[in-house]
């Protein structure tokens, strides 16, 4: 399943995007994580393949990975389990570029396909560097989501617009990943800039931390991606169902329940 | 802006002889920040437009006579340079090398970490920041920064490691003595590398305000550059001073590398001349222990802190902590500049482990009445025991004194005292 055309149509059909982040490697349970936030309603899945040094991650972040990257987690190991995922939504791997590189483009790349992945979100991995990766996802066909930021000039905008693959991932807020106590002013002002430059679906994400600011932002995007969130509630033993019951309510939320 | 402080700049002649003469502006690296293909800008979205702006301002400013006048001013009248190169008679007949130190230990603050921060607080004043955010590992440069940020008037926040902040207590205070706050890093291996991740993650959400003074030659374009224009200084000094007093280069540079910007200062006023180049890292426990920080030597190509380099990685591509009794040293890469030294042969990199280090701080401390910082230890050290062998008998030797031991008087005491 491709992940732009199905979040496209999930949009044209009236939809608010939900795309929930999960930790790869975070608990013997992450697997059925997964499953339980597509059951719950998520349109795809942003898998995270920690990293020992995320700089665009804040402190929940930061401690899932610790506790995957201490349970033994690798690249390998998560798409070994992405291989056995059947969630019916796509699927978008979010990593660090340093993982990429030390595989290689073309072998993460057809590493990712080969598992079902159709996605790829790398925080660090800019227009100005994204050649070499983009030209060996293209070619094994997994779409590369581009992340423009609220300070990210308009000619800036256009040529990642142009660039993304998947979705167009508008960065809420200056800032790195963590649950913050209410929506960025500059959320809607990104989201209306990049709406206005690409056809792709545009989601929030970065800060989107309750279902009530969840639709806030999907009054000026197509949706939302949401992390620390629900990391959060893993790391405090949440499990499947209380992550199940956490993106039912954003659902709920997204959909004007 | 116009409330930012100015300092004053003396038109009196240095106390310590001529003024400064900064050299031409240096090469640059490729359009996409590459040095023999490593470097570059591997940062969130975010931080790309304050790259820009730094780039575009230093590139103005590094041609421009007034900047130049003014840092030079600030270089010879604030820190004490030029520094002298000291001929080793004592050190020279112990070895059979003859040995001359480039002294950044006798700089103010007592390290060449103050060339750094002086250009880079200039660059904060011109583009209107008032704000700086630092990274420091030893406490050096986190030291510097804050001295430059009192005397520009400048807001100072200091990322170190909890581990360096408890073996570093005095550089600490110091830091807190002239204002700066300073945010003990608990993540990771809480030392160099992870104050390095959360200064990052605070500039992710302050650039707009905030400059970021990275220390070393490493972060992502264009701060390798700029770091070693704002370093050349050491090696352009040290040249014109060997030439003065020896009549020639000497025939091996040496100096120590942890992110690498007191030896790429050195090796750039020596890189298109006959001399050897060599730098030292850290060995750690051994370098088969796989406790040390010898990137050049065992690390991989890969991206961290915003460039391509090499670094210490697991089979799975994880960054490795790195292990020094310096901690200066404690850094698990190398700037990409010395990668691409390395890359094309014209650097070589050796290593001390931390008891070679312990020796070269006492060697230089009984021989010559001067206490070396833990960092240039390894490389006085490495030279110890090289003499006569890998650096041939009679051998003229340039080695750059980084800093100086007083910030590891207490820590070399207990290490010596416990055995």
């Amino acid at each position: 399943m491709n992940l732009g055309p199905h979040l496209t149509a999930r949009r044209d059909a009236g939809a608010s995007l939900l795309v929930p982040y999960v930790t790869g490697g975070l608990g013997d349970d992450w697997a059925d994580v997964v499953r339980a936030v597509v059951d719950a309603g998520a349109d795809a899945v942003e898998i995270g393949i920690p990293f020992s040094d995320p700089v665009m991650d804040g402190p929940t972040i930061q401690a899932a990975s610790v506790r995957a990257l201490e349970a033994g987690t690798t690249s390998t190991s998560i798409l070994a389990e992405v291989r056995t995922l059947d969630v019916g939504v796509p699927l978008a791997v979010m990593t660090y570029c340093n993982l990429v590189f030390h595989a290689g483009c073309t072998r993460f790349a057809e590493a990712l396909h080969a598992a079902g992945v159709d996605g790829a979100i790398l925080p660090d991995l800019p227009l100005g560097e994204i050649d070499e990766w983009a030209a060996a996802a293209d070619a094994a066909g997994v779409e590369t989501v581009m992340l423009a930021a609220p300070n990210t000039t308009d000619a800036r905008l256009d040529a990642i617009c142009a660039r993304s693959r998947g979705f167009l991932y508008g960065v809420s807020l200056m800032g790195i990943t963590g649950e913050r106590d209410s929506l960025a002013t500059s959320a809607a002002e990104i989201a209306r800039r990049a709406k206005a430059a690409t056809d792709l679906p545009v989601l929030l994400g970065v800060g989107i931390s309750t279902p009530e600011q969840a639709a806030d932002a999907s009054r000026a995007a197509d949706g939302v991606v949401v992390g620390s969130a629900l990391i959060a509630r893993l790391l405090d033993g949440a499990g499947p169902d209380g992550a199940h019951d956490l993106v039912a309510a954003f659902r709920r939320a997204l959909d004007g329940d | 802006m116009t409330d930012v402080a100015t300092p004053a700049t003396a038109a009196t002649p240095p106390a310590r002889g001529r003024p400064v003469a900064l050299g031409p502006p240096g090469p640059e690296p490729t359009a996409s920040g590459r040095f023999e293909g490593f470097g570059g800008q591997f940062v969130p979205e975010t931080l790309i437009p304050a790259l820009e702006e730094l780039e575009a301002e230093f590139r103005v400013a590094w041609t421009s006579d007034g900047f130049r006048t003014e840092f030079a001013d600030l270089l010879t009248n604030y820190a004490g340079r030029p520094t002298p190169v000291t001929e080793c008679a004592n050190l020279s007949d112990r070895l059979g090398v003859r040995v001359l130190l480039k002294r950044e230990d006798l700089t103010h603050t007592g390290s060449h970490k103050i060339n750094n921060v002086l250009g880079q607080a200039l660059l904060t004043r011109r583009m209107g920041k008032r704000r700086v955010i630092a990274e420091t590992g030893a406490g050096q440069h986190g030291v510097a920064t804050a001295t430059a940020c009192a005397l520009f008037g400048l807001d100072c926040t200091v990322f170190m490691g909890a581990v360096d902040v408890e073996r570093q207590a005095l550089n600490v205070w110091r830091m807190q003595l002239l204002g700066a706050e300073v945010v003990p890093v608990q993540s990771g291996s809480r030392t160099l590398k992870d104050a390095v991740n959360d200064a990052l993650r605070d500039w992710v959400a302050t650039v707009e305000s905030t400059h970021y003074c990275i220390g070393s030659v490493v972060g992502p374009h264009p701060y390798p550059w700029i770091v070693r224009e704002f370093q050349r200084v050491v090696g352009d000094e040290a040249r014109a001073q060997c030439l003065a007093h020896l009549g020639r280069d000497p025939d091996v540079v040496i100096a120590c590398v942890g992110g690498g910007s007191n030896a790429i200062g050195t090796f750039t006023g020596f890189v298109d001349s006959p001399a050897r180049l060599i730098g030292v890292e850290a060995g750690g426990l051994g370098i088969e222990s796989g406790r040390h920080g010898a990137s050049v030597a065992r690390g991989v190509p890969g991206v961290l802190h915003g460039a391509r380099s090499l670094f210490l990685q697991d089979e799975a591509g994880q960054i490795l902590e790195a292990h020094s009794i310096s901690a200066g040293l404690d850094y698990p890469g190398v700037g990409p500049e010395h990668a691409g030294l390395a890359a094309a042969g014209r650097a070589e990199y050796v290593s001390a482990t931390d008891e070679v280090a312990l020796e070269g701080f006492r060697l230089l401390s009984e021989t010559e009445g001067i206490v070396p910082a833990l960092e240039p230890a390894h490389a006085i050290g490495w030279l110890a025991r090289a003499a006569g062998n890998e650096v041939p008998a009679g051998a003229t030797v340039l080695v750059t004194m980084s800093g100086r031991g007083d910030k590891d008087a207490a820590q070399v005491a207990e290490i010596l005292r416990l055995r």
